[in-house]
């Protein structure tokens, strides 16, 4: 019937009885999220903020245990604290910036993400997957209880999805029987084996890579670094490659590569992970398992990441392998890219097209995604002889030729994607009038954090479409069939110019509501600015 | 004085790692072999100075392992 498929971490959202299973008709509702996991809850939360309801179905009654996505980038914390609980993610997460990495027993190459200053993020933290959807639905409580339109319902699984005319018909069970509602509209945040893509039958094609990793969650108060180390051929044999990573707790991530054809309940028996463990940690080293688990991997993606009404997020549209930190974080994007168009479509402010720039930009970045994950792989597990002898090769030359270095590839950590090329970019106008403008806050960029006087910039920008004023005065308000484009002028300081003017004096960027540019000029022409606008709703 | 250049010069090096590997899919052990020596040679010879070519052998040869 409904038992559960995995162990909770937390029980934050017990089945409790909805007046729609009561209802003599099935009660439509204007979003219906399935999948109640970091995606969906945060595609609530950018739903909310866009002042629409949503209903979240979700078949366990809380967060399921084990760390899974545990490294989550700057960009993803940014729209987490747009949606109220970055902070709290950051003040519990491990922040890192060493990673080194080893070829057998010598140090092969060593990295800094020496963060940029003059961020309020960092580039990267590690925190237990369940911390994530935690400090979520924390967030989503408080914003119930000032009166948002969040309806999270455990234990309520769908079992089919009826095409209507407009819209779905979700036949659902929970522990007292069946029920159905409807939707206007669909977001599959259901995962990789997303059952939604499976019940309307559509594809998930791609590459499946031949091997397996074994992770092991250990507590132990160990006085290692907090760093990454990545081994390749690690001298204490414990599998072809190995990771170690710190989280919060006390609790270390190991990661073993065991190979392809392995007895995995044989693996997970808790005297066969401790002898991997101990044979890299030592024998005088105690800890407990927290968790574990054994993963094989696929670089695949939908063709189309929305089939009418029925729209897919995250790792049910696209799924990466891990090397790279690229699930979560490219979810949480996007949630971002999806919330307001879907919100300007519902409110009928803009047409499907706007809906269609959701698949490209987002399936552009999912590409890139794939690309660099496949890479990544390919180097980690060489699938031929000659691509083992390659790769070796570069681990030695590494060891004292820095050209050799960046050819190393234990992940590339994942950055936000720049939708170059985007229907929705308008010119360049600052480097057209002939300035060197940064090329990170081109059109299609997402906007870069630096300080102020009073705060950040990212804490003063998304969720509407704003024209950012830097060393002009601020325009007047720009009212559209939907919204109001709002001016924010701010003070150049040596940040804001290094990351927004480059040599130019003054500057003028129309943000969209997930903070990424959609134009820019060195001067206020409010015909351009308008046209602009008109382009990034999609028109 | 050393004129073989050992620091970071290949941009795009992802691209070019996975292009390098691309080349020998579905090939021979053999036939990928064949294929790397002809590209020593195609780059040597593009290189063409006699110096920076026994330093290149002189790194490459340096402690190599079974």
């Amino acid at each position: 019937m409904l038992d559960d498929r995995y162990d909770l971490a937390f029980r934050l959202y017990p089945y409790a009885r909805s007046a729609d299973q009561d209802a003599p008709a099935p009660v439509r509702h204007p979003v219906v999220i399935v999948g109640g996991g970091p995606i969906g809850m945060s595609m609530a939360l950018d739903l909310a903020e866009q002042g629409v309801a949503s209903v979240i179905l979700d078949d366990h009654e809380g967060v399921g245990a084990g760390s899974r996505a545990i490294c989550f980038a700057k960009r993803a914390l940014e729209i987490a604290d747009r949606h109220g609980f970055g902070v709290a993610a950051h003040e519990k997460g491990v922040v890192w910036n060493l990673g080194k990495v080893f070829h057998g027993d010598k140090l092969a190459y060593e990295f800094n993400l020496l963060p940029e200053e003059g961020h309020k993020f960092p580039a990267f933290i590690n925190l237990q997957q369940p911390y994530f959807e935690k400090f979520a639905v924390e967030r989503i409580r408080e914003l119930q209880a000032a009166g948002a339109e969040i309806d999270i319902r455990g234990k309520n699984r769908v079992d089919s999805i009826e095409q209507l005319d407009g819209g779905v018909r979700l036949n659902i069970m929970t522990p007292e029987g069946p029920y159905q509602i409807d939707a206007d509209w669909l977001i599959a945040c259901d995962g990789a084996g997303s059952p939604t893509r499976k019940m309307l039958g559509l594809d998930f094609d791609g590459r499946v890579f031949q091997d397996s990793f074994l992770i092991a969650d250990v507590r132990m108060t160990a006085d290692f670094p907090v760093e990454r180390r990545f081994w390749f051929d690690p001298p204490f044999k414990s599998g072809a490659s190995a990771l170690l990573h710190k989280q919060p707790d006390d609790v270390w991530r190991i990661d073993f590569q065991i190979g392809w054809d392995v007895d995995r309940q044989e693996e997970l028996k808790e005297a066969n992970i401790r002898a991997r463990v101990d044979q890299m940690l030592g024998p005088d080293i105690k800890y407990d398992i927290v968790w574990s688990s054994i993963y094989t991997f696929q670089c695949r993606r939908m063709k189309k990441f929305r089939h009418d009404r029925v729209i897919f997020a995250g790792d049910s549209a696209h799924q990466v392998s891990p090397f790279g930190a690229r699930g979560a974080n490219s979810g949480v994007q996007d949630v971002d890219n999806l919330g307001w168009k879907l919100a300007l479509v519902m409110k009928g402010a803009a047409g499907e097209a706007l809906l269609d720039s959701y698949e490209m930009e987002r399936m552009y970045a999912a590409d890139e995604n794939i690309l660099n994950s496949t890479r990544a792989t390919d180097f980690i597990t060489p699938k031929s002889e000659v691509s083992q002898i390659f790769r070796n090769a570069v681990l030695e030359l590494a060891k004292d030729h820095a050209f050799a270095r960046p050819l190393v590839n234990s992940g590339r950590l994942s950055l936000p994607s720049i939708y170059d090329g985007s229907e929705l970019n308008s010119e360049d106008g600052l480097r057209a009038s002939g300035f060197d403008a940064p090329l990170r806050t081109r059109p299609g960029a997402p906007a870069t954090d630096a300080p102020l006087a009073d705060g950040w910039l990212l804490e003063k920008l998304g969720g509407r479409f704003q024209i950012l004023a830097i060393g002009v005065a601020a325009p007047d308000p720009i009212a559209f069939d939907g919204g109001v484009a709002e001016p924010l002028a701010i003070q150049v300081s040596a940040e804001i110019q290094a990351r927004y003017l480059g040599d130019a004096p003054s500057a003028v960027y129309l943000l969209r509501p997930d903070q990424h540019i959609a134009a820019r000029w060195a001067t206020y022409e409010p015909a351009a600015v308008k046209a602009a606008l008109h382009r990034a709703l999609g028109k | 004085m050393s004129k073989l250049v050992t620091d970071p010069n290949i941009p795009d090096h992802d691209g070019f790692y996975s292009e390098l590997i691309a080349l020998h899919e579905g090939r021979s052990k053999a036939e990928s072999d064949a294929i790397n020596a002809k590209l020593i040679l195609l780059l040597a010879n593009h290189i063409g100075d006699r110096a920076i070519l026994s330093e290149a052998f002189a790194h490459a040869g340096k402690d190599q392992q079974s």
